[in-house]
């Protein structure tokens, strides 16, 4: 007999799915709101129980689903890493959605609220089959239904700058899997294979066939690529800004804390699982992630230096945040990796908490979006003040916060054995500038919210004075287990760390 | 290698050499056309490109479809195609009508909203309303 909770990560998928078709019969937006809120922290429940499980017991194991074995049925597969992600994601989506629930008042027409939420149950679901799937082909799928449902959260805020956004995330979007697609072709036509277990044999078999290197190379290159251009890494980065920065705040929130992140956990698995890291490393894909990862991390910063825009801001700050995990990946050591999980892990919670307290200091400011216009915002809104600090600073790397113990991980890793040295010194510049120019516009923002000299006053000499606005609860409760949660990463990291070096070898 | 040779190469994977360029031409179109219909348009022409190569890796020349006709005789490999691909393209199709209309939508709200189908004039309006 199976233990039972092998069973959860199918029932997760199920779970949000099912909830998804329930709320286009309940036409009521609070409710659809409870119905959606209340599967994500049941299916947090399931994953969890699942992390703890695999972790303490070290194991694995493959789910496969109806029992019809592969290829006629389709696989689950599930370690310590994937069900951890799988529960942060549940978290965040949750955190994101309380955070911003008087921005989706305001946005989204009060017929289509449930709309949304089935979006969002969707997003969950192809979340979890993406952390969970076993198949590149389902992975395909789910990459599809990912980008489907993450336009439609983008364009929610009906406004022409939105449907631009949404466009122009659409079309990239599209040119990514279009090339990840072919990718699994090309690899399906020299392996015969779909399933990750049979492709690893099968490209163990003639990884060093000299003939094949260079096709294996492009298969390599144009999966990393496709997964690249919709993870945002420079420079595909172009529909990121407008996508986040003009959404409402539990999109901007979701999109960056959860589903960029979607893409970058299936070319984890498809790094360790139908190639190694050293194959990678070997066909020169893990070289592009590397240097890509590298620039990622100085350009965003500095376009977020020049953004005066709060919430553009932030998502240029997405950009580098994204090159540090693939600075991580492009190691190809499990070290790399594992501290490429832990940024996965530390930015999903930072992001959506800059996001979210950025919403409350727009509304406490009656809704100008330009950081100027924000002095003083943080004593109109305290918790909101608080959350956008405590953010901030994890962001520029103040230790016993979460971004800290990223750049000393990725560190770490860079300077381990076995790494070039141009590698060496390119990671520990790149990590060095990236947190110069990050504290040269964070430090900067939060100064400015928390001003108190001057007369706050809005574009047209309005005064917003102190106390006039105050957030719902459930906005305090998400921006507070936020900060809890980068404060515990921040200073409970050596053991998390140690779980995802044991992960990493379980992928 | 002389052209000949590398004609004859070509020849011999036309599927693969076909669904090259139709990719290379839909992904150009995709990035370099200002049109949003015309990008929609390239974009099928993207995906058709995969599913002409995936097909094509299926099809086996001279082999059966996988269908069992008689089933007193004993089904064996050697005769028919693989069947996946085929599964896989269909797949991929309605991955790619459910996108084109999806994208179809939106390029026919931004028409309604801008009166325009050219992205950089859409996107210059959309900027100027913001300002």
């Amino acid at each position: 007999m199976r233990p039972f909770y092998e069973n959860f990560p199918f029932f997760c998928i199920f779970l949000t799915m099912l909830c998804g078709i329930i709320t286009t019969l309940i036409h009521d937006g609070k409710k659809a709101r409870y119905v959606t809120i209340i599967s994500l922290f049941l299916c947090a429940a399931m994953n969890a129980t699942v992390f703890i499980m695999t972790a303490v017991k070290g194991v694995n194991f493959t789910y496969t689903m109806g029992a019809f074995p592969a290829p006629w049925g389709n696989e689950l597969r599930s370690g310590p890493i994937e069900a951890l992600l799988a529960t942060v994601f549940c978290l965040v989506i949750n955190f994101s959605l309380m955070g911003g629930k008087k921005d989706l008042e305001l946005d989204v027409l009060p017929e289509k609220k449930n709309m949304y939420y089935i979006m969002m149950d969707l997003l969950a679901a192809s979340l979890f089959a993406l952390c969970y799937t076993n198949d590149m082909f389902t992975g395909y799928v789910f990459i599809e239904i990912n980008t489907i449902a993450a336009c439609s959260i983008v364009m929610a805020k009906d406004c022409g700058q939105t449907i631009v956004a949404t466009i122009r995330y659409l079309i990239m979007s599209l040119v990514g899997s279009g090339v990840y697609l072919l990718g699994i072709s090309i690899l399906y036509s020299i392996t015969g294979h779909l399933l990750m277990p049979n492709l690893f044999t099968a490209v163990n078999d003639i990884i060093f066939d000299p003939q094949l290197r260079y096709p294996l190379a492009v298969v390599a290159g144009m999966i990393c690529i496709g997964l690249t251009v919709k993870s945002a890494l420079f420079p595909f980065h172009t529909w990121l800004p407008s996508a986040h920065g003009s959404a409402t705040s539990s999109s901007s929130a979701v999109l960056s804390g959860a589903v960029l992140k979607g893409y970058i956990i299936l070319l984890i698995k498809i790094v360790c699982r139908v190639f190694t890291p050293r194959d990678i490393s070997y066909l020169g894909a893990g070289y592009i992630l590397f240097i890509l990862g590298a620039a990622a991390m100085i350009y965003g910063s500095i376009w977020a230096v020049r953004e005066t825009h709060a919430k553009r801001m932030i998502a240029y700050s997405s950009v580098a945040q994204i090159g540090y995990i693939y600075l991580g990946l492009g190691l190809c050591t499990t070290a790399g990796i594992a501290a490429a999980v832990f940024q996965i892990i530390a930015h999903a919670f930072t992001k959506p908490l800059l996001f979210v307290s950025a919403g409350g200091l727009i509304d406490a400011s009656g809704h100008q979006k330009k950081l100027y216009y924000l002095r003083g915002a943080g004593w109109r809104c305290p918790s909101a003040g608080i959350g956008f600090t405590v953010g901030g600073l994890s962001m520029v790397g103040l230790p016993l916060l979460a971004g800290f113990v990223t750049k000393l991980v990725l560190g770490q890793a860079a300077l381990a054995e076995g790494i070039p040295q141009w590698q060496m010194i390119t990671a520990l510049a790149a990590i060095g500038i990236s947190s110069l120019l990050n504290a040269w516009y964070y430090l900067p923002a939060i100064l400015q919210i928390w001003k108190t000299e001057d007369e706050p006053l809005g574009p047209n000499g309005e005064v917003y004075s102190e106390g006039r606005y105050t957030p719902s609860r459930p906005f305090k409760v998400a921006v507070a287990c936020m900060c809890l949660l980068v404060l515990i990463l921040g200073c409970a990291a050596r053991p998390l760390m140690n779980i995802l070096i044991q992960g990493v070898g379980l992928l | 290698m002389h052209l000949s040779e590398i004609l004859a190469t070509l020849a011999a994977n036309r599927f693969a050499t076909a669904s090259a360029i139709l990719f290379v031409v839909g992904m150009a179109g995709m990035i370099f056309n200002r049109n949003l219909f015309k990008k929609v348009v390239a974009m099928g022409f993207m995906d058709s490109a995969v599913f002409l190569f995936l097909t094509s890796v299926g099809f086996v020349e001279g082999r059966l479809a996988p269908i069992v006709t008689d089933p007193s005789v004993p089904a064996s490999a050697e005769v028919y195609s693989n069947p996946l691909p085929a599964g896989l393209v269909l797949t991929g199709i309605v991955v790619s009508v459910s996108f084109t209309a999806f994208s179809l939508a939106l390029t026919m709200r931004l028409y309604k909203k801008y009166h325009s189908l050219d992205i950089d004039e859409i996107m210059m309006k959309s900027q100027r309303n913001e300002d």
